[in-house]
């Protein structure tokens, strides 16, 4: 078995623990590249079609390629799309950072969504490299009713035994992707051909290495404009995936604390 | 499989340090990074800007211990992983936490480890987690261990403290079992001995140091590859249907399935041959997303069909039929335990194993093992928060599973209470499981038909249930002579007979109950294939143990309800046990102080309050001559 293949096999096999331990699932689609490679595996795991609808958090804030993104992709992977608006800014905790509250919104559009569907588990793209609280992460993941993370006092894990037992009222968040790597996905998009938002290939100079909303995620200086670019480009960076995540940097615990309150 | 040109090792050895509380396993990761060119650039600018803003000295910990909460109290909370490069091969770093209350997080970071390193500090030497972090290593059967004794700098790169603390540990570790790789003199905090030997450093006081260093001893560590070698095993995580067609999907766990292979699925032990075989495979059209292959192998999610509708469900295992897993109810286990609520004997879990889940009692604590001596515990009998026991658990439910030692997925699980993960455990090759990895049935020379011709009747159980005083005794007795008088082969199994001998170690309370049973229900089943009919005259209160003898004698068995009132039972009270029972002087006494769970759906009911014994036999003996006990007559007579 080859790296990919390995990754692969992990991550269908945490599908398909979720698929049968919850009636009420659904996968977050933020559009960006790992929630597209998620998707891929769901179709694997699921032998063509994915049994459970797909989320995007809508803030109204996306960039015009990412809509139009997802209104291709939607049909063509034939999707049962959810796509309610988050709750406006003014419903955020005044005291959070600007890029900080601007980004809540998809915690309260989360909330939301449990809350409004009755989602016993939402299944997210995260992944442990990405960030050093994401670092910390279980594959299940247990929430409070109020989407809260105690990172203080997460379950153990061992073996592939997932946590799939929760007393009622707490949601899990299942992550499929948490052991791969940036550039993992990256090989793999290439290896499947999985679509991406072209805001990830360079242009003029400037391309999108992780992709948020306008206004607070921004671009890295590059040249990439193929896959084998941004590949090599990645194998050769020190720098970290989320620099053009304003909200990562406001304060030195800035990230943790949205995470804590129920961000991604 | 897919075939493609990447490069194997881009898959990263997943690496666990471990080791007592502050002895500097941060300290040794943010090093290791550093001097391995790892790190983002400007973290350790930034983290040392953060630590001015602070007014503390910059630690090497820092980079790790990145969560706010680990640096206000000042230690590791949870795993972190982290990722870096040798010129040799990627790692996967784990870092687990050495507090003590955090021994969760430590198993579930070695738990995911196929390589350890211990670091010990050179000064304090070998202490409790030190121990403990190493028994957990070999009990999770972590493959490969490296030895790190660091903060030389704070012993004066003394040799012979060195090799104190070596031969220390050497000798724990040999008790183990483990053989350590390299056992490494390092200062993480000056940075001698991770990527560079110490004699390259011209200023060193450790130049008498020949051996690894750190980065050395990791590459010289052997991957682990997917057993593929080994024989098939393939839990069963879910049935999907399309169509007309029902898929078995699931994650092979060791050895490869052929398409044309027999499998054999436990337990139960159903056979079918292998259809078809749906890999992930590498697909550009998600629609085609179903790709086939002839073979696959462990570590492969796949789905599959069969030639066969056989009842298969989560759970199942499939094997090939020489080499099956071990169907069991009784089980050896080591076990660690992780809740702050201790386990006792008696108690209740869920055992999850393979994709099956069981409801377990512990039958047995056999012992609870001291890591700092690896001797038993000889005051504790309970299992407290991050012990180590070996315990029997018991399952209603046939388990099918492996020895760990033979096969590592389907030789290990995890134990649930409360919705919380409370522990884990691995399989032993113990007595019960070595006897029934190689009980094959030898055949009879005496087969059941002709047992049936020569008695006239087939072999069977008629399980009398009732509170006490209800007459089962009185039943069965006066049974047992009619058939033995009509020539039947016929025997009584009671109180006098069973507790006085086979059961005169089990006492009165819930599980001493069910295994009364159970005993009781073995014996019996072993009468009927001789040829026996059994009567026997217990209380039996509890449905789940009725239910496990039914399933222990099979279609042979009949429930009988012996039916009375408690009021007319205690009025008859043959024994005076329910005066004394009332009293207080019999605890757990049933219809009391102990619950009787009445019949939901016996073959029989017969009701000695308001029926003479004579009629109540007479009924009973109609009820055998209609069932398949007497079936045989026909069969004699054609004979």
């Amino acid at each position: 078995m080859n790296h990919l293949d390995a990754l692969e096999a992990e991550s269908i096999y945490i599908l398909r623990e979720a698929k049968n331990r919850f009636e009420k699932l659904a996968l977050l689609w933020s559009l960006g590249k790992d929630s597209n490679v998620m998707i891929r595996l769901a179709q694997k795991a699921f032998l063509g079609q994915l049994p459970f609808p797909v989320a995007h958090l809508d803030t109204g804030k996306e960039f015009p390629e990412t809509y139009a993104f997802r209104e291709q992709y939607a049909k063509e992977w034939q999707l049962d799309l959810i796509d309610d608006d988050c709750p406006p800014i003014e419903d955020v905790d005044i005291d959070l950072e600007p890029a900080s509250r601007f980004a809540a919104r998809k915690s309260l559009g989360l909330k939301q969504a449990v809350k409004r569907y009755g989602f016993q588990a939402l299944i997210t793209g995260i992944r442990r490299d990405e960030q050093a609280t994401r670092a910390k992460e279980r594959v299940f993941s247990p929430r409070g009713e109020d989407g809260a993370w105690d990172f203080r006092d997460q379950p153990p894990e061992m073996w592939n035994h997932y946590n799939t037992d929760f007393p009622p009222g707490t949601h899990i968040r299942v992550h499929p992707l948490l052991h791969w790597t940036e550039v993992d996905i990256w090989r793999y998009i290439q290896r499947e051909d999985i679509p991406v938002v072209p805001l990830y290939f360079a242009k003029d100079g400037k391309r999108f290495r992780s992709l948020g909303e306008e206004g607070i995620t921004f671009p890295i200086d590059s040249t990439a404009t193929t896959l084998d670019e941004i590949i090599e480009e990645l194998e050769a960076t020190r720098a970290p995936e989320r620099a053009g995540r304003a909200m990562d940097h406001e304060a030195e615990d800035a990230f943790e604390r949205l995470r804590a309150h129920g961000y991604l | 499989m897919t075939t493609n040109s990447e490069p194997i090792d881009l898959t990263p050895l997943p690496i666990v340090i471990v080791g007592h509380v502050d002895h500097g396993k941060s300290t040794l990761v943010g090093r290791l990074l550093h001097d391995t060119n790892s790190l983002p650039e400007g973290k350790v600018e930034e983290l040392k800007a953060q630590a001015d803003r602070r007014g503390v000295a910059f630690e090497w910990s820092y980079v790790m211990d990145a969560l706010q909460v680990e640096r206000d109290q000042g230690i590791t909370l949870d795993t972190t992983r982290i990722w870096f490069k040798t010129p040799n091969r990627r790692y996967v770093i784990i870092d687990a936490p050495g507090h003590k209350e955090f021994l969760k997080n430590m198993v579930t970071g070695a738990a995911a480890a196929d390589a350890a390193l211990l670091v010990i500090d050179a000064e304090q030497g070998v202490s409790e987690q030190t121990r403990r972090h190493a028994y957990l290593l070999h009990l999770l059967g972590v493959p490969e261990v490296a030895v790190v004794i660091n903060k030389m700098d704070l012993v004066n790169y003394s040799q012979e403290r060195f090799m104190t603390v070596e031969a220390q540990i050497r000798k724990y570790l040999r008790e183990l079992g483990i053989a350590a790789k390299a056992i490494i003199p390092v200062s993480a905090r000056d940075g001698i001995n991770i990527n560079k030997r110490s004699d390259d450093r011209g200023k060193s006081r450790m130049g008498w140091w020949k051996g690894n260093n750190v980065v050395s001893a990791l590459d010289s560590f052997t991957a682990q590859n997917a057993p593929t070698e080994q024989g098939l095993r393939f839990p069963v995580q879910d049935v999907y249907r399309q169509g007309d067609q029902r898929y078995l999907v699931g994650r092979i766990t060791s050895g490869l399935i052929r398409v044309g292979d027999q499998l054999q699925f436990s337990p139960g032990g159903q056979t079918a041959r292998v259809q078809s075989i749906i890999d992930p495979g590498q697909t550009n059209n998600p629609s085609a997303s179903l790709s086939t292959s002839l073979t696959s192998g462990a570590g492969q999610s796949i789905a599959l069909t069969l030639d066969e509708e056989i009842f298969v469900e989560r759970g199942h295992i499939a094997s090939h039929r020489n080499a099956t897993p071990v169907e069991t109810n009784t089980l050896n286990v080591r076990l660690f335990w992780l809740d702050k609520i201790p386990l006792n004997k008696g108690d209740r879990l869920v055992l999850k194993l393979g994709t099956a889940e069981h409801t377990v009692t512990v039958a047995d604590i056999r012992r609870v093992i001291d890591v700092e001596t690896l001797q038993p515990d000889p005051v504790n009998n309970e299992i407290s928060h991050n012990a180590v026991a070996d315990v029997t658990l018991r399952s209603r439910s046939r388990m099918a599973l492996d020895a760990f030692v033979d096969h590592r997925a389907t030789g290990r699980g995890v134990l649930v209470r409360d919705y919380r993960v409370v522990g884990g455990c691995i399989f032993e090759g113990a007595v019960d499981l070595a006897a029934a990895r190689h009980l094959t049935a030898v055949d009879q020379t005496v087969t059941q038909v002709e047992r049936l011709q020569a008695n006239g009747h087939a072999g069977g159980v008629l399980w009398l249930t009732g509170l006490s005083g209800s007459g089962k005794s009185t039943l069965a007795m006066a049974l047992q002579r009619k058939l033995f008088e009509r020539g039947d082969q016929v025997y009584v199994l009671d109180g006098d007979n069973v507790r006085q001998g086979l059961n005169n170690d089990l006492g009165f309370g819930p599980v001493d109950r069910t295994e009364n049973i159970r005993r009781i229900a073995e014996v019996a089943n072993l009468f009927a294939d001789a040829g026996f009919i059994v009567v026997t005259a217990f209380i039996s209160p509890y449905r789940e143990d009725r239910d496990n003898a039914r399933a222990i004698v099979g279609n042979k068995f009949r429930e009988v309800f012996v039916k009375a009132s408690l009021a007319a039972c205690e009025g008859r009270d043959p024994k005076g046990l329910y005066v004394k029972a009332r009293a207080g002087e019999i605890p757990e006494f049933t219809g009391i102080s102990a619950p009787y769970e009445e019949p939901l759906s016996p073959e029989l009911v017969v009701d000695t309050e308001h029926q003479s014994l004579e009629a109540a036999v007479a009924k009973v003996l109609a009820d055998i001559d209609r069932s398949a006990i007497r079936s045989g007559d026909e069969k004699r007579k054609a004979g």
